[in-house]
């Protein structure tokens, strides 16, 4: 009887870190597609391409990710990493690909922050320079993961984000502390994204228990992510910020808002119209 | 008369400093340019690799390895404000440059060298 008790609960854990891995991956290419929404728009060349280059971290990001959880699923009766992953077309194999391209909107994870629209320059910036404390606080505490996998490829993406966290912080910076215009357009955007800031400290099940038994702790995230964004502000003249009770919520556990069914729409067309298209 | 001291830029930032009309089409609120100069590897020297726009130096720098580092180019980077780039004539090649071609004893080639020596 306590054999079993123990058994379930090491499935469960295991079960909790494919959904947490998942959670991850769809953060990361979600941040990158919308990014990469910016490829030819960008207000100059230059800012284009650090956009571009970032976007493409975020995707790298996401396949070290995938790849894991297709690895972990894998080895997995299929069946049983079916009944996990809700795959809107049934893939042959479980691959990074499959999991980007096969799972629609109510299997994706990602925070609703994310998803949200890029909106102007300064709402582009302000959601990657939350993106990017969250991550970078985030991916210290998952470094020490019981996960080697996990705390590798975390090792190794902190070096991206600490670049991302500069080069926004000195962006905020920038448009706060610019012009009358600018400064209007980042009061706007921290209007437009604030409400969404709070998911990203509210554990989801599967993430209270794959990271139970290690030290990462969402009151010690939240609290570093709210200092480092108010000691920016401070220097951007921007108002500081605090973390009240309400927010909204639902993206960890597959609950949308509409927008995105349109990233999916458009990042997933290709392989759902000709299946298994490579090039 | 001839004019023998002039000042001369380097790119379309030098026609802004000197008091011409700014192009038409160009725009007075853009970015200054920056030359950057990236060293490929410990021991090498800084090289020219192009020009960018950018606000400032912080910005200059981190564009530059946005646009010039994405293929693992540098370890180094250098920028410099175009307008402080002055550079020569093109118009005096002749008189700068011509003058050293028919001066074949400035080369160290009427030396004997020794066997021994391999690498000159």
């Amino acid at each position: 009887m306590e054999s079993d008790t123990i058994v379930m609960n090491e499935t469960a854990i295991t079960d909790a870190l494919i959904d947490c891995t998942l959670q991850l991956a769809d953060d990361s290419l979600i941040m990158g597609h919308r990014c990469s929404e910016w490829c030819g728009h960008g207000p100059v060349l230059e800012q284009d391409i650090a956009l571009t280059n970032i976007a493409l971290d975020y995707v790298g990001q996401s396949r070290n990710l995938y790849q894991y959880a297709a690895l972990l699923l894998e080895q997995l009766p299929k069946e049983k990493a079916l009944s996990l992953v809700d795959f809107d077309i049934i893939p042959e194999h479980i691959t990074e690909d499959s999991l980007a391209y096969l799972r629609d909107v109510g299997a994706f994870k990602n925070h609703l922050l994310f998803e949200q629209p890029n909106g102007d320059w300064a709402q582009t910036i302000l959601k990657i320079f939350f993106f990017s404390v969250y991550r970078f606080y985030l991916f210290q505490q998952l470094q020490n993961n019981a996960d080697e996998r996990l705390a590798a490829i975390a090792e190794k993406s902190v070096k991206e984000v600490t670049y991302h966290l500069k080069w926004s912080s000195e962006w905020v910076i920038r448009l706060g502390d610019g012009t009358d215009e600018s400064k209007f357009r980042m009061l706007q955007a921290i209007d437009a994204l604030w409400p969404f800031v709070g998911e990203l400290f509210e554990p989801a099940g599967y993430e209270t228990l794959c990271y139970y038994s290690d030290m990462l702790t969402f009151e010690r995230l939240r609290s570093d992510w709210l200092n480092k964004i108010n000691q920016i502000f401070e220097t951007a003249t921007l108002p500081p910020q605090s973390i009240g009770r309400w927010h909204q919520t639902g993206g960890k556990n597959g609950y949308h808002s509409e927008h995105l069914g349109y990233i999916l729409a458009e990042m997933q067309f290709l392989q759902r119209t000709f299946p298994n298209a490579i090039w | 008369m001839l004019q023998l001291i002039k000042k001369y830029y380097y790119g379309d930032y030098g026609e802004i400093e000197g008091g011409a009309a700014p192009a038409p089409g160009s725009n007075s609120r853009e970015w200054p340019l920056w030359e950057v100069f990236i060293r490929s590897k410990q021991g090498l020297d800084h090289k020219h690799v192009g020009s960018l726009h950018a606000a400032d130096a912080a910005m200059a720098i981190e564009n530059a390895r946005d646009v010039y580092t994405r293929r693992m180019e540098g370890v180094s980077i250098w920028v410099v404000e175009s307008k402080y780039i002055h550079a020569s004539n093109p118009d005096e090649s002749d008189a700068l440059y011509d003058p050293a071609n028919d001066k074949i004893y400035r080369h160290p080639t009427f030396y004997q060298l020794p066997d021994e020596l391999k690498y000159m």
